[in-house]
């Protein structure tokens, strides 16, 4: 029997997706990886596994899948409705996919990104170094019905977790640092920058999120050209309309709009996760808060597997009670997983 | 290119922040020929020094750029380190990196392959003729690579290229195509809008993700373009070098 899971549909956004490919920035190629890192690293604690697992990222709809073995698989990311045949299972949470068991993944209640894990990962073909798509690169290409994805070796056996559901899906205050051109921004355009409610617009994609707002955008004299200078994840560019423009995990290398400050890698998931018309402020944080910020958020992903908790179910409306791996979920609880 | 003026050294380099967790060495306020080799060289001498904690480098236009691990590292002290590098040596006169190549690539110039090679000639002040002489003549190097994968900046040419790109944008130049502005030429590799003019098309793929080497060209690299006639650009398709052939300079 293979390892492998065969996707029976799938929402227009699907892709496999991990931490992305480092090294080829000087080759104008992005790292890409999961809009959502902090979800990766839920989804590997959940299943006791690497971080670096590849997973299933779906924008804001789910598919339908099915197993040709019994597989492990983690729910994370935005909320999707959820089931395996036809009875629901919780999010954020790890299950067992019995063999031939059909798990329907809806669309998103809140949020945009939702993954799929399992067990052991999704070994896609390596290219650059990485298994994960990256479609404005040309690197992989979107999943459709049809396709069968092979999985990797699978050396955990625990399922029936969950984790607390973070807030991060309705959009909020995310924190920025001073870029390479905030000063060329006026104090009074700085200061508005702060104050004004933007929110998420309709479009964007793994590239970048567009943002909206009442009233006339940022304003910037002069500066509209500045030389082409590196870009990174989370830089906030202002357009030509005045609206800010963050640019996210395929964004392009290089470029020369003017950038009024950049996103903190930890606040980052609320920017990809906010869905259109999500509500969005930025607030300026020095560079040391930035970086406490971020040694904290490194913290609690590793931490995470120790937030773990048992999924508590009524075996009453459990009709497929007996496929379910009882005893090993019940003594996973004091495993040392990562 | 003695671009390395007074008033230039008082300020550059310059030590900046990117982001959280990246730190950009900047070797001029704009493009120029020192400033260009000065990132390379530095990006070459990070690469050699291999501090623990960076995670990514790399060069745009003038500056070297590199990303480090917040856990490990922060940025005053990456900045000492960076100010000790820099005093090591004058990068402006630094050598090089080594591993360079010159490439030589086949294009055709103006035709419809091509069509602007006539306005670009003009907004020169050359003839179509001296134009192509002057852009075949030229050995251009890959100042940085970006924007798309694998897609260089070539520069610098003669000063009379100093001409501007187009403000009204060309709707789509193919993949291959072959565009000047402001002393450099582009080689596109994707289809794309863009205010460059179209001077030459090649039949070169810049980026193959499934290839053992992925990138054709490493910023350094040299290039320089051999003109050829439209009918021999498609037999050139169907190699996947698409006719581009290299040799190890130094």
């Amino acid at each position: 029997m293979s390892r492998t899971l065969t996707i029976l549909q799938a929402g227009p956004g699907m892709t496999v997706q991990d931490a992305g490919r480092s090294g080829w920035l000087e080759y104008g190629l992005s790292r890409g990886g999961a809009m959502d890192r902090l979800a990766l690293a839920e989804g590997a604690a959940l299943l006791g596994q690497s971080a670096e697992c590849a997973a299933l990222e779906m924008a804001a709809m789910g598919g339908e899948f099915e197993a040709q073995e019994d597989l492990r698989i983690a729910l994370t990311g935005a909320p999707m409705r959820a089931s395996i045949d036809g009875t629901a299972v919780a999010w954020n949470a790890s299950h067992l996919l019995p063999a031939g068991a059909r798990l329907s993944i809806g669309a998103a209640t809140s949020g945009s990104y939702g993954y799929l894990h399992v067990g052991g990962g999704i070994a896609s073909t390596p290219r650059l170094g990485a298994g994960s798509a990256h479609l404005s690169a040309g690197i992989g290409a979107l999943l459709a019905a049809g396709d069968v994805l092979n999985i990797g070796p699978d050396e955990g056996t625990h399922t029936g977790f969950g984790l607390p559901r973070p807030d991060r899906f309705d959009g909020g205050s995310v924190r920025v640092v001073p870029s390479l051109q905030t000063e060329l921004f006026p104090a009074a355009e700085l200061a508005r920058f702060e104050a004004t409610a933007f929110r998420r617009s309709a479009r964007g994609n793994r590239m970048g999120v567009p943002l909206e707002c009442e009233g006339r955008g940022i304003e910037l004299e002069g500066g509209r050209t500045v030389l082409s200078e590196v870009i990174v994840p989370g830089d906030i560019q202002i357009t030509g309309d005045g609206t800010p423009f963050v640019l996210m995990a395929e964004c392009q290398t290089t470029g020369g709009y003017p950038r009024i400050g950049t996103v903190l890698p930890c606040d980052l998931p609320v920017l990809a996760q906010a869905a259109a018309g999500a509500p969005l402020r930025f607030q300026f944080v020095s560079l040391e808060e930035a970086l406490t910020a971020e040694r904290e958020d490194a913290e609690r992903r590793a931490g995470l597997a120790r937030q773990r908790f048992p999924l508590i179910r009524d075996p009453r409306t459990m009709p497929d009670l007996l496929s379910y791996q009882l005893i090993s979920g019940a003594i996973a609880g004091d495993e040392d997983v990562l | 290119m003695a671009e390395t003026g007074s008033d230039m050294q008082e300020r550059f380099p310059k030590i900046r922040t990117v982001g959280v967790d990246g730190m950009l060495v900047s070797f001029g306020a704009r493009l120029n020929e020192a400033a260009n080799r000065a990132a390379l060289a530095f990006r070459a001498g990070l690469a050699t020094e291999s501090w623990e904690g960076i995670e990514e480098v790399s060069t745009s236009l003038v500056s070297t750029y590199l990303r480090f691990d917040t856990v490990h590292l922060d940025h005053a002290a990456l900045r000492r380190r960076l100010e000790q590098l820099l005093r090591t040596r004058d990068w402006y006169a630094a050598d090089l990196p080594g591993k360079r190549r010159l490439w030589r690539i086949p294009a055709v110039f103006g035709t419809e392959l091509a069509p602007q090679l006539p306005q670009a000639a003009a907004a020169a002040g050359l003839s179509e003729e001296e134009a192509v002489a002057s852009l075949t003549g030229a050995r251009v190097r890959v100042q940085t690579i970006g924007f798309a994968p694998g897609q260089p900046y070539l520069g610098e040419l003669p000063e009379a290229w100093d001409i501007p790109r187009q403000s009204q944008l060309t709707s789509r130049i193919p993949e291959g195509a072959l565009a000047v502005a402001i002393r450099q030429l582009v080689l596109f590799s994707v289809s794309t809008p863009t205010g460059w003019m179209h001077v030459g098309q090649t039949a070169v793929r810049l980026f193959r993700p499934e290839a053992d080497e992925p990138f054709l060209l490493r910023p350094g690299d040299e290039v320089q373009f051999a003109a050829i006639e439209a009918e021999q650009l498609e037999a050139l398709r169907r190699d996947p070098l698409g006719g581009a052939s290299a040799e190890a300079l130094e």
